[in-house]
């Protein structure tokens, strides 16, 4: 008993640690789309959950018995802390037999909350388990049937449930015995049943490499199920299905104004495009304009090519306008631009070569939310926190699926004037990220204060100025260290030697005269929002937005400060989607391309199937078909 | 030129061509070679998938005319290539277009287009030439014939994707026997081979992952050679394990694990190596289980039958897998009744492999079971098991007989089947039957199975006997196989052990004293053995001793002096000697050899031989002779004090061994009493 006792006090231990971290992993690793915030996974044995005849120890591993042990009425059980969740699809734990005690009435199984604990695991009703002693599988019964061979001292015997056909096969050292039960109920626990003085047994939940090969009967399964989803049958609408695609693409090619390659796709699949070509075109133009920086130019083009839609969406315009003081501050802008000494090129870039191909992240929190939709929502940086943490799958396609559409549209972008100057920004945004990881550079109140006395609500900056501090910091950190990560990767890759020529940043290009039209444009600004405010009630968006650009001039390296990420140009692609869609909406296209639209719902769909138990979500994930 | 057929062919076929093959053909002669070009592609495009047309354009001769345009130098390297395209796909025919192509001798004129430097002209003769190998008429040893041929495809196999695929193709199926496994090797196969596994086409890698499974194929030294060979610095079994993953193809799965099957069968690999334990066994088990097609089924089975065979370990290990022994029980219920109603193509598949599944249903329980009684018993209790076994050894395929007389076989080395199982359900009845004009394969396991049978404790000993199983097992003593002499003495030695007079007198009779002596002195031990076991056992209690030797005491005198005078083996001699022990129990029979003076001598000399037990055996028969309480034996006991056996007795109660020594005070007693 003293060494079973031992396993408490290693709690601190880093040994024990690494054991957790690898626990860890291979949970995920095994689990990738189990979310365990809504279904955590079986980590030990239940304290609680368990007869008084069940003794535990080592961090509630090993289970020992402690009763007398006289007859089947002493048998006792513990369960898993958690129910096995569907979405694992295959579900594998193992029990070493450490010991088989006076007679080896070990049982092994699985049952339903709430089954009696003073009973071997297979006896009752939603009860199901594999006996050592006579090598019987109780499905539900107090009289087994022959299962496989009798289980003793030194082995080592698995349970694997298939919740995709919702069987269950035990083995035994490695050794897959073969299906035992079929149509196993839902939330089954792991369980263990002992009921003669001196039986011990050590649970692994992963924490420990298994002894049979689990992973490669797992990926049976994924192939079978990809076999399914790719072989699953269309009949005579063959013909249906190729139209729908076709138009999906050209669909989504003309959303993001991909103009030639969509007049090239139409040509190929003999099909037509909704919109005429000038219209693309214009709103390509526009795009391009804000994603360069240029959002004053790309206000004014709006306006004229548009007449209306900004009146019509003041929400919109503000952003517009917010954006074009980030901007301004950045020295890109128009207004500020004519002013800077330096060439303007080397300021109105837009990093990466791909500049056009839109980044799933950004647009995902339209297609999850597409019936509560509403502009200013779906494109501030709150929601796409709020839509990572619920959805964590698809943060990780964020980083990976873009690759396509970029490579079809790659000459496309190679005409924008922003090209040349990539090199000098990518270095720039390496920066920007850098300092804002670290949090630095927090200017004092005092300095916070100067800077902001040109604007009105001067004392309520201060004290939310502190807040955001921490707010920014936490609150968007997953979203953007996604977003920034990847953008690093490439540009320093490609663009390493330049980084030393890189010359400081200066605020509006650090010209007098800039900084003049920022502060006046700032004023201009805030007049807005309380024009806005009196019009339509206040709106808190509007105020943080607000806050958020104002902010920026707080500190005396806006790049390097917490707030800096505004900066980030990646942060023009929600403006410009926001403005792309709310044109499209004017001429009455859908304001989301359906391709983004299906591919949402597909992935609401795995995520569904987890939350009704169908197991095979597990292996029909999303990413597996996005490359 | 065009038709060299015999006359009355030619009318009867001739009536069947059509116009339009003539045409084809005779554009073949055309003089312009642009002409003739065009006309052996428009020949190709309308002999695709058109079985009637390549009889037809065979039959008119079209074969020699396009070898001869593909041999011509003069034709330009297109024609030639069209015409090599043209016959790989006339090849793609019946099997009487392969025989065809072949009398044209085909084969020479391709393997010698394969010397021209022209990669697409060399990948349609590969293309035709793999056709052609693969078909079961063609002789394989054709590929041999000339020693330059399988050096240069390994030389090409560096080409292109396509030669690989075809020359891999074509050696895993014409690599038929060891001297074949030699010549490829001995050019390189494996180091040439190797890289494919790794190629990017499926394809290429299943071809050349069959090559090595018929290279180590019971070949020690191929296998030995694999099991050090890197591919891309990883293990070549590594490679094989992985592509058992449970995600690859069943095709290569499958064939990864009869390579590693066959590298540990032939010594090269361990059977407890986890790459067989872990990996390959649970893939062959997978391959037999009911989602698998019937081929696989079949051959997963007979490859896991062959690894398991002479492994206890990896026989338990197989038995309680996947619930392998029920899952076996399926491949009898073919053609199910459902696939009779279902469809008629079902039936006619189910039919066809339903023999094929049988036998290897057989053959995998006879390796399950031919060690451990636990499994035997799980295999017996396994539904309408015997049954099957029963009707299996009647039926009218030999590969089912073979098999199913394997499996009982296996489950006769059980005393406790023996007693229960197998008589419960006649078994022996099959047998008889089986028995009587078989082939030999099935005879040995047939007769060995007997043999078994007829043990003492056996219940189905006393119906067999009455079925006159006596003459057959006497004639199987006069076979030319050995393993058959053996079976039938052996047999015969089984049923006389503690037998009636009347059944010994019947063995007697049968085998004729004549054949008893030539099977003592057989060339093959085990016979001689047997047949020295079979005079022991008809030699017991003193009523047959007495018997048997009145009528042949003379030839078994003689025989036995022959032994023990010859050049034969510890075990032959203490036989020999015991059979002299027996008769020296009987009343009458034992002045037999109490008169022989000569024999004396022998067995005063085997008291004193080096080994114990023959000292043994020649002492127990001095203490036969002169036991006490038997007429005249003081008058022996005298004798033989004279020629000094009692100092020797003397002497052997001093021995070291404790039986001897008690068997020597034993007969010493004797004379005290």
């Amino acid at each position: 008993m003293a060494e079973l006792g031992a396993g408490s006090l290693q709690v601190g231990d880093p040994a024990l640690n690494y054991q957790e971290r690898e626990l860890n992993e291979r949970l995920k690793r095994l689990y990738p789309a189990v979310n365990e915030e809504e279904t955590p996974l079986p980590r030990s044995w239940s304290p609680k959950d368990k007869y008084s005849y069940i003794g535990l120890s080592q961090n509630n591993l090993r289970v020992h018995y402690k009763g007398h042990g006289k007859n089947h009425k002493d048998a006792a059980s513990v369960r898993a802390t958690h129910p096995i969740p569907a979405a694992c699809g295959i579900y594998y734990f193992e029990v070493k037999i450490v010991s088989k005690g006076r007679d080896g009435y070990m049982g092994i199984g699985l049952s339903a909350q709430g089954v009696n604990m003073n009973r071997l695991p297979g006896w009752d009703k939603h009860s199901y388990g594999y006996h050592g002693d006579d090598g019987h599988s109780f499905c539900s019964s107090g009289t087994g049937q022959p299962y496989g061979p009798t289980f003793t001292t030194g082995d080592v015997i698995g349970c694997c449930v298939n919740l995709i056909n919702n069987t269950c096969f035990y083995t035994k050292n490695g050794h897959s015995l073969g299906v035992a039960f079929t149509d196993l109920p839902p939330n089954l626990y792991p369980t263990v049943g002992l009921q003669t003085p001196g039986e011990i047994v050590d649970a692994n939940f992963g924490q420990q490499p298994f002894v049979f090969d689990i992973e490669d009967y797992m990926s049976e399964w994924r192939a079978k199920i990809h076999g399914m989803i790719a072989r699953f049958p269309i009949g005579e609408r063959l013909g249906e299905w190729q139209a729908v695609l076709q138009s999906m693409v050209s669909s989504y090619l003309v959303h993001h104004g991909y103009c030639a390659t969509a007049m090239a796709f139409a040509r190929a699949t003999e099909t037509k495009i909704q919109e005429d070509q000038s219209s693309i075109k214009n709103r390509q133009r526009i795009q391009k304009l804000v994603l360069a920086g240029r959002v004053g130019e790309a206000i004014d083009a709006t306006q004229q090519l548009y007449p209306g839609l900004l009146e019509h969406n003041p929400n919109l315009l503000f952003m517009l306008k917010c954006r074009q003081f980030v901007e301004m501050v950045n020295g890109t802008d128009s207004e500020v631009r004519c002013f800077s000494t330096r060439s303007p090129k080397s300021q109105d870039s837009y990093p990466g070569s791909p500049s056009l191909s839109p980044r799933h992240g950004a647009t995902n929190p339209h297609l999850h939310s597409t019936a509560t939709d509403s502009p200013t929502c779906s494109n501030g940086v709150t929601s796409k926190n709020k839509s990572h943490s619920k959805y964590p799958g698809i943060s990780s396609s964020s980083s990976s699926s873009p690759s396509s559409p970029s490579s079809i549209v790659y000459s496309e972008s190679n005409s924008t004037d922003s090209t040349k100057s990539q090199p000098h920004s990518s270095a720039s945004n390496q920066e920007t990220s850098d300092g804002w990881r670290r949090g630095e550079n927090i200017v004092p109140p005092s300095l916070l204060q100067k800077h902001c006395s040109g604007f009105s609500a001067d004392s309520e900056m201060e004290i939310e100025a502190e807040h955001y501090t921490n707010g920014v910091a936490d609150s968007s950190s997953a979203r953007i260290m996604n977003g920034t990560y990847k953008h690093e990767e490439i540009l320093q890759t490609d663009n390493h030697s330049l980084d030393e020529s890189d010359q400081p940043r200066q605020l509006c290009g650090g010209n007098q005269a800039a900084t003049e039209r920022m502060i006046q444009f700032g004023r201009e600004l805030q007049a807005l929002s309380e024009q806005l405010c009196r019009e339509y009630g206040k709106n808190p968006t509007h105020k943080k937005m607000l806050q958020d650009a104002f902010s920026l001039l707080a500190y005396a390296d806006p790049w390097n400060c917490p707030v800096g990420q505004q900066l980030d140009p990646m942060q023009r692609e929600s403006v410009c989607s926001a403005l792309n869609s709310a044109i499209l909406e004017l001429q009455n296209l859908p304001r989301q391309p359906p391709l983004m639209l299906a591919l949402g719902q597909a992935h609401e769909c795995v995520q569904l199937m987890a939350r009704v138990r169908a197991g095979s979500c597990s292996f029909a994930r999303l990413e597996s078909f996005l490359h | 030129m065009a038709c060299m057929l015999e006359a009355p062919l030619r009318i009867s076929v001739l009536s069947e061509v059509t116009a339009t093959s003539r045409h084809y053909v005779d554009r073949l002669f055309d003089p312009d070679p642009q002409k003739v070009l065009q006309g052996v592609i428009d020949m190709k495009n309308a002999v695709i998938g058109n079985n009637k047309q390549k009889a037809n354009l065979i039959v008119l001769g079209a074969v020699p005319r396009l070898l001869y345009l593909l041999q011509q130098p003069t034709s330009s390297l297109e024609l030639r290539t069209e015409c090599a395209v043209v016959l790989g796909s006339l090849a793609m025919g019946t099997e009487n277009n392969i025989k065809s192509l072949v009398d044209c001798h085909i084969i020479p004129a391709l393997l010698q287009g394969l010397l021209c430097q022209d990669l697409k002209f060399i990948e349609a003769c590969l293309r035709c030439l793999r056709t052609v190998f693969i078909s079961p008429v063609t002789p394989v040893q054709l590929l041999f014939t000339d020693p330059t041929v399988i050096p240069h495809l390994m030389s090409l196999l560096s080409r292109s994707q396509r030669t690989q695929e075809y020359i891999t193709q074509i050696f895993s199926h014409c690599c038929k026997t060891p001297e074949h496994q030699m010549i490829l090797y001995n050019h390189g196969a494996i180091q040439n081979i190797a890289p494919l596994l790794m190629s990017p086409s499926y394809k290429v890698q299943m071809q050349a992952l069959k090559c090595f499974s018929v290279l180590a194929y019971e070949n020690t030294q191929v296998s030995m050679t694999l099991v050090n060979v890197l591919v891309d610095g990883e293990l070549l079994t590594q490679v094989f394990v992985k592509m058992m993953q449970r995600d690859r193809p069943i095709e290569m799965q499958l064939t990864a694990a009869k390579c590693l099957t066959y590298m540990c069968r032939a010594g090269a690999i361990r059977t407890d190596d986890t790459c067989i334990i872990m990996k390959t066994l649970p893939c062959l088990v997978r391959m037999c289980s009911k989602e698998r097609l019937l081929e696989e089924r079949v051959e997963g089975a007979e490859t896991l039958a062959y690894l398991m065979e002479p492994d206890v370990e990896l026989q338990r290990i197989a038995s309680i897998t996947d619930h392998l022994v029920a899952m076996l029980a399926d491949y009898f219920k073919y053609p199910s009744s459902v696939s009779a109603i279902a469809d008629i193509k079902r039936l006619d598949h189910d039919l066809k492999h339903a023999h094929e599944l049988r036998q290897a249903a057989f053959k995998l329980y006879a390796s399950l079971g031919a060690n451990d009684e636990d499994i035997r018993k799980k295999i017996t209790e396994t539904e309408n098991m015997m049954d099957r076994i029963v009707s299996g050894l009647s039926e009218s395929s030999i590969k089912v007989r073979l098999a199913a007389v394997r499996c009982l076989h296996s489950l006769s080395r059980s005393v406790q089947q023996l007693r229960t199982s197998f008589h419960d359900h006649a078994v022996w009845k099959p047998l008889m039957k089986l028995l009587q004009n078989a082939p030999d394969e099935v005879l040995v396991m047939a007769s060995s199975t007997l043999c078994n049978l007829l043990l003492e404790f056996s219940p189905s000993k006393e119906p067999i006997l009455e079925s006159g199983v006596v003459e057959l097992l006497c004639s199987l003593t006069q076979s030319d196989s050995p393993a058959l002499r053996v079976n039938g003495i052996w047999a015969l030695m089984n049923m006389a052990f503690q037998a009636d007079q009347k059944v010994k007198v019947e063995i007697v009779r049968a085998l004729g004293t004549e054949q008893l002596f030539r099977l003592l002195s057989d060339p093959d031990a085990n016979v001689l053995m047997k047949t020295l076991g079979l005079l022991r056992n008809l030699l017991s209690t003193r009523p047959h001793i007495d018997q048997i030797m009145s009528s042949h005491g003379k030839q078994i005198m003689q025989a036995v002096t022959l032994i023990l005078e010859g050049e034969h083996g510890i075990e032959v001699k203490e036989q020999t000697l015991c059979i002299l022990g027996n008769i020296a129990d009987g009343h009458t029979a034992k002045e037999l050899i109490m008169t022989n003076d000569d024999m004396l001598q022998k067995i005063k000399s085997y008291m004193g031989h080096s080994n114990v037990k023959l000292q043994l055996a020649a002492t127990f028969c001095v203490s036969n002779l002169i036991w006490n309480e038997e007429d005249g034996s003081q008058e022996r006991q005298d004798k033989l004090r004279e020629m000094g056996f009692v100092d020797i007795l003397h002497k052997l109660t001093q021995a070291s061994d404790p039986n001897l020594c008690d068997r020597a005070k034993t007969a010493m007693q004797q004379y005290l009493a």
